[in-house]
């Protein structure tokens, strides 16, 4: 049997057997077969020692069993790892950061504790998947859409707190919600803004509470259980339209870009989008790269190129949501203002009213139609698995230059050729700027993989040389990447550390998390 | 493909009229927001496991746009299977529980908090009704 760090077999037995009593023998699992169903399914250290494997997990009900196990857990000094779905692909799944953790399972607590029409808002606990609050909604016939990352079967709070993205104008998960419920380390349940009062009125609707607004301490964190939160949800729309924008020479990207910026930071353009490269793509497919290599074709050179296949140097397909006149509108100004830039050319796309018709749709981008499903895993190109390296750039033509340059060097310095040249031209998943999405693919080849992970890690650190940090990371990454948010002498880290200190004396919570241990393993961890 | 559109357009919209016919719905337009997505299914008149089915593996192995298990599993066998789980004849349960718990490829492995040994028994069954050993 795997022990947690520093706890004795003795007391980790007796953890178990009151981690039984408080949810049930069938809800503590420390058998190996059991325990391997925690593992990370796309873990980059498949077959390496260095895997981390919990001890053990334990499934809550409620919020009165989470804080007998957190109690449980401070008396043996046990560290726990939260997951809701257990759906954080890509980014450490199911496993926990630090070996030998328990992890702390939600996904039973999964109830759909109210949806308002009126005022387009859900409450819901961590066990609640965008499907399953999307069945919830379809079965009563509201008119209010989710807004579901790529992958559907993930969990509204789990991924909210992970600060991920979906598609529609509520594409920034975590800027969605409101409201939220904590069980801190001790055991105490927090409301958090205007569930602070008890009989609010208010808690789903109004953000900011009073005083200091503490929700964002609990996303991409360790320093309390989130057991209830609330979201804003989109009022089913009238109608949808998108359109694609493309233009020919490699500068036009930057009053391309421009544009793009003003129509989305006008909410004329609304959701995400990605850039694309026609031409890029084919000179991937002929197997040069799409990075900027030292030593590649000149500028001149790709465009004639572009000319003479008839392709686009860049190329975006917009979105628009509302009322059927509005979004026409919209796309007509649209194409005005890109029609600024000369051989600016449209393409006219789908077009939708709701709700959708029987067999409407069947080839929708759904996700941005706040369906979800799963149909991205059809177009993963690995085998085993990929993880996501994730750095943010400055919504502007010259930062998508520069990134096409700098990893371009980056990959050289490496020795890696053009078809494993892992990039993306960037989506607007977030407000305000751009995030570059690289899927890495895992094997079980433990020679690929180490080779992997140095590439990853070489990345984070050319990333931050170039002022460019990522918003979210794999468990594997989470010490590297919170390493070059360094300002001051680290004074960030510094600052969740002693919030740490203080919420989580016993470090019994998801230690390690980006990159936050609690004072008694830090000296280990330096 | 428009084959496979056509019949799975039929079939939702006879699973549909039996659903609301005990409703009694009127002549109004009936709100049906997506046919790929399942709102909650009814298992009647359905066999065993069907609706544990449904809910926990069609996304990925049902069939229709944007199934990444159909299309894998296409890409695998190149027809000399049924890429539709559904229609296998030759799965056992233990074939069934050891994709779930161990996954293969890029489908991942369920925990028993998300499918229970009960339901992973009944997704076995349904999978498995069609083979005559």
């Amino acid at each position: 049997m795997r022990l947690p760090p520093g706890v004795s077999g003795k007391d980790f037995s007796e953890a178990l057997r009151q981690f039984e009593e408080t949810v049930g023998k069938e809800w503590v699992f420390s058998s190996d077969e059991d325990v391997n169903l925690y593992r990370d399914s796309y873990s980059p250290f498949w077959h390496e020692e260095e895997e981390p494997v919990s001890s053990a997990a334990v499934a809550p009900d409620g919020v009165e069993q989470v804080q007998k196990i957190l109690q449980i857990a401070n008396a043996y000094k046990i560290p726990l790892w939260t997951i809701s779905t257990g759906k954080n692909l890509a980014y450490g799944g199911s496993a926990p950061l630090l070996s030998g953790s328990v992890v702390l399972d939600l996904k039973r607590m999964d109830r759909i504790l109210e949806v308002n029409e009126a005022n387009a808002y859900a409450l819901v606990e961590p066990g609640v998947s965008y499907f399953d609050l999307y069945r919830y909604i379809q079965d009563k016939g509201l008119r209010l859409w989710i807004d579901p990352p790529d992958p559907g079967w993930g969990s509204l709070i789990g991924n909210s707190l992970e600060r991920g993205g979906g598609r529609t104008p509520m594409r920034d998960h975590f800027a969605a919600h409101c409201g939220m419920e904590v069980v801190l380390a001790n055991g105490e349940i927090m409301r958090t803004g205007m569930g602070a009062l008890p009989g609010s009125k208010t808690w789903q609707q109004y953000r900011y509470g009073f005083g200091p607004y503490v929700d964002g301490m609990f996303s991409q964190s360790n320093f309390g259980v989130v057991t209830k939160m609330g979201f804003w949800l989109l009022p089913e729309p009238e109608a949808y339209r998108d359109g694609t924008v493309m233009v020919q020479k490699h500068d036009d990207l930057v009053p391309f870009v421009e544009i793009l910026s003003y129509l989305m930071n006008s909410e004329i353009v609304q959701g995400t989008m990605l850039l694309e490269s026609p031409l890029l793509d084919y000179r991937a497919s002929q197997g040069g790269g799409v990075l900027d290599m030292p030593g590649g074709p000149s500028i001149a050179e790709m465009e004639r190129l572009g000319k003479d296949k008839n392709l686009a140097y860049w190329s975006a397909t917009l979105h628009f949501y509302g009322p059927a006149k509005v979004v026409d509108a919209q796309w007509e100004y649209t194409r005005e203002k890109f029609s600024s830039i000369p051989g600016a050319a449209f393409q006219k796309g789908r077009s939708y009213r709701f709700p959708l018709k029987l067999g409407e749709g069947e080839d929708a981008p759904r996700v941005a139609l706040g369906i979800p499903n799963l149909s991205i895993f059809g177009m993963l190109q690995s085998t085993q698995g990929h993880m996501d390296f994730s750095p943010i750039i400055p919504m502007t033509g010259e930062a998508v230059f520069e990134s096409l340059k700098v990893f371009g060097q980056a990959y050289a310095d490496l020795g890696v050729p053009a078809k494993n040249q892992f990039f993306a031209l960037p989506w607007s998943f977030f407000p305000r700027s751009f995030v570059l999405l690289f899927g890495f693919p895992l094997d079980h080849d433990v020679e690929k993989n180490r080779k992997t992970r140095e590439v990853f890690k070489h990345l984070v650190q050319v990333a931050a040389e170039h002022g460019w940090g990522e918003y979210r990371t794999h468990t594997a990454f989470m010490g590297a990447v919170s390493d070059v948010y360094s300002y001051n002498t680290h004074a960030l880290r510094r600052f969740h550390e002693t919030l740490k200190d203080a919420l989580d004396p016993n470090g019994i919570l998801s230690p390690g998390k980006s990159g936050i241990w609690p004072g008694r393993m830090r000296q280990a961890s330096a | 493909m428009k084959n496979i559109g056509i019949l799975l357009a039929l079939a939702l919209a006879l699973a549909l009229a039996a659903a609301f016919a005990a409703l009694a719905v009127a002549a109004q337009e009936q709100r049906i927001t997506s046919s790929w997505t399942v709102a909650t299914v009814s298992g009647q008149g359905q066999p065993r496991g069907y609706v544990e089915y449904q809910k926990y593996c069609s996304a990925c192995h049902g069939e229709g746009v944007g199934r990444p298990g159909t299309l894998a599993l296409q890409a695998k066998y190149k027809g000399a299977e049924p890429a539709l789980l559904e229609k296998r004849t030759d799965l056992t349960p233990e074939l069934v529980k050891t994709f779930v718990r161990n996954g293969v490829s890029i489908m991942p492995f369920f925990r028993k908090t998300e499918i229970s040994d009960t339901d992973l028994d009944a997704i076995a069954a349904y999978l498995t009704r069609n083979n005559k050993r």
